[in-house]
């Protein structure tokens, strides 16, 4: 029988949550990295027993952890005394932004919050995507906005730097949560092709395996840029993709519920009859390609439920009409918030939806939305959610 | 000139990091500096680069302070010799972490 196990990243440490099938009982380990911040967790497709964390500390900076054993121990890659063969030594979190000529235009500033240019300065990784095919490969979003990739199980990093160089850098502005990249989205079906967003610069893709980008922004509104419908300067909050359906991308903009047909060349907005359509999560049902998830949040100023009820709203038309989807969650005096990388879907029959929220609680729906019920309830603040699912 | 046996003091989160205990002990084998304890410290347990000071720059991280023998010598240059307590192994080199945060 098929089995899950729930990566949850908190402000305080990371905890992992095991169910068999029915998703009914839950066993949670952790904390793991007690006290830290642990912006991400993820699992690689290619080998469900390696995970990557980010592990971050105001204190002590970067770090990144690696599990090979399904998360029951950890390891800062190349942190060992004693070096493996051609493995770098004290290098994993080192996230160093390349200005070289050879490898990008040299770009050292962008926007500050008084129009100004600023130093880009690395602060932290806020998402971690492993490879679909290789546990060793994977990609990293940093604050400030960039992509890396490790080919060496995170052990080093390197820029793919012609995203920073490929012209519209300059203009890229911290939202009020920090420049971060929070979003990458790796394509099944087409190795070279990548998605990522960025807050607030707006979504981008690369054709050509990062060699070269370009903004895919056209059809969003942001009515607080000089120009709403410029290129770059949309405050995306989070993308999401069917695996099946590589060109169907629906976004969770700062406000607005977003769709492209076109692998993001334009969009179209979604929201139809959303009580509110701010919020940071957005996920699709993993059987279903127009069966699609957000948790709507009261505003950009007032980041939590409508009436302090706080609910999910299912769309089984890839937006436009939404039917709420609450069953079992806080009705009542219930002000939390819902982060942009905590909501994640399993791959079972009946397909779970995870979510995890400000206030420290864990949620699944073993039944696609039917219904809800606590995995957890009283972890500290959850940052990041993800799911994998065992065979 | 013989190797001296320094002894260093890490906040809990990077004991817990190094997987050490309150107290490690690192050999130095030249002048007893700010520089060569942290070389030393990075060489045996590398999981702790970039966590007291950055990468390349050796910069210390902000939050970060150096104590020895009731003093604060952050704002010393790392090549400047410590006391001879810390060289000796008498008193420990203190890495403290700032009280702040919740």
């Amino acid at each position: 029988m098929s089995s899950v196990r729930v990566l949850i990243g908190t402000r305080k440490g990371a905890f992992v949550a095991n169910a068999d099938g029915k998703r009914q009982k839950w066993n949670i380990t952790g904390p793991f990295f007690a006290g830290w911040e642990m912006y991400h967790v993820k699992g690689s497709p290619a080998d469900p027993n390696r995970i990557y964390a980010s592990q971050t500390s105001g204190w002590f900076g970067q770090l990144i952890q690696r599990s090979d054993d399904g998360g029951k121990t950890w390891d800062v890659p190349g942190g060992a005394p004693e070096p493996k063969a051609g493995m770098q030594q004290g290098q994993s979190n080192k996230f160093q932004y390349d200005t070289s000529a050879e490898t990008g235009k040299p770009l050292t500033t962008h926007q500050w919050y008084d129009g100004t240019q600023h130093p880009w300065e690395f602060k932290r990784v806020w998402h971690l995507e492993p490879s679909l095919a290789d546990p060793n490969t994977v990609y990293a979003g940093v604050e400030d906005a960039a992509l890396f990739r490790s080919t060496d199980g995170g052990t080093s990093w390197h820029e793919l730097a012609s995203l920073r160089g490929h012209g519209t850098g300059p203009q890229w502005q911290p939202g009020a949560g920090g420049m971060g990249l929070h979003t990458i989205i790796l394509d099944p079906k087409n190795p070279k092709r990548i998605w990522i967003a960025i807050s607030a610069a707006g979504a981008f893709r690369t054709d050509d395996g990062g060699a070269s980008w370009k903004p895919t922004n056209k059809g969003l509104y942001s009515k607080f840029l000089p120009n709403p419908t410029a290129e770059v300067g949309h405050c995306v909050h989070h993308i999401a993709m069917h695996p099946q359906r590589p060109g169907v991308l629906f976004m969770q903009k700062h406000w607005d519920v977003m769709r492209s047909d076109d692998a993001g060349d334009t969009w179209k907005e979604v929201s139809g009859n959303l009580p509110t359509d701010f919020g940071f999560v957005i996920d699709v049902h993993a059987h279903k390609p127009e069966t699609i998830y957000v948790v709507p949040i009261k505003s950009d100023g007032e980041h939590f439920p409508l009436e302090g009820k706080l609910k999910v709203f299912r769309s089984h038309n890839g937006g436009t009409d939404w039917e709420d989807s609450s069953q079992g969650l806080p009705q009542n005096n219930c002000y939390v918030n819902v982060l942009r990388d905590a909501m994640a879907v399993d791959s079972m029959d009946d397909c779970g939806i995870y979510f995890g929220t400000t206030g420290g609680q864990v949620y699944c729906s073993p039944n696609g939305g039917d219904s809800w019920a606590p995995v957890t309830e009283h972890l500290p603040a959850v940052l990041s959610v993800e799911v994998q699912t065992l065979k | 000139m013989s190797a001296k046996i320094v002894r260093v003091e890490l906040p809990a989160h990077l004991r817990t990091l190094a997987k050490t205990g309150t107290e490690i002990r690192v050999e130095i084998s030249g002048p007893v500096t700010q520089r060569s304890i942290l070389d030393a410290l990075e060489a045996k347990y590398p999981m702790l680069c970039g966590t007291i000071r950055e990468h390349d720059t050796h910069k210390r991280r902000a939050f970060l302070r150096f104590f020895a023998c009731e003093e604060d010598l952050s704002h010393q240059s790392p090549d400047t010799p410590l006391p001879e307590a810390v060289a000796s192994g008498k008193e420990p080199f203190l890495i403290i972490g700032a009280v702040a945060g919740g």
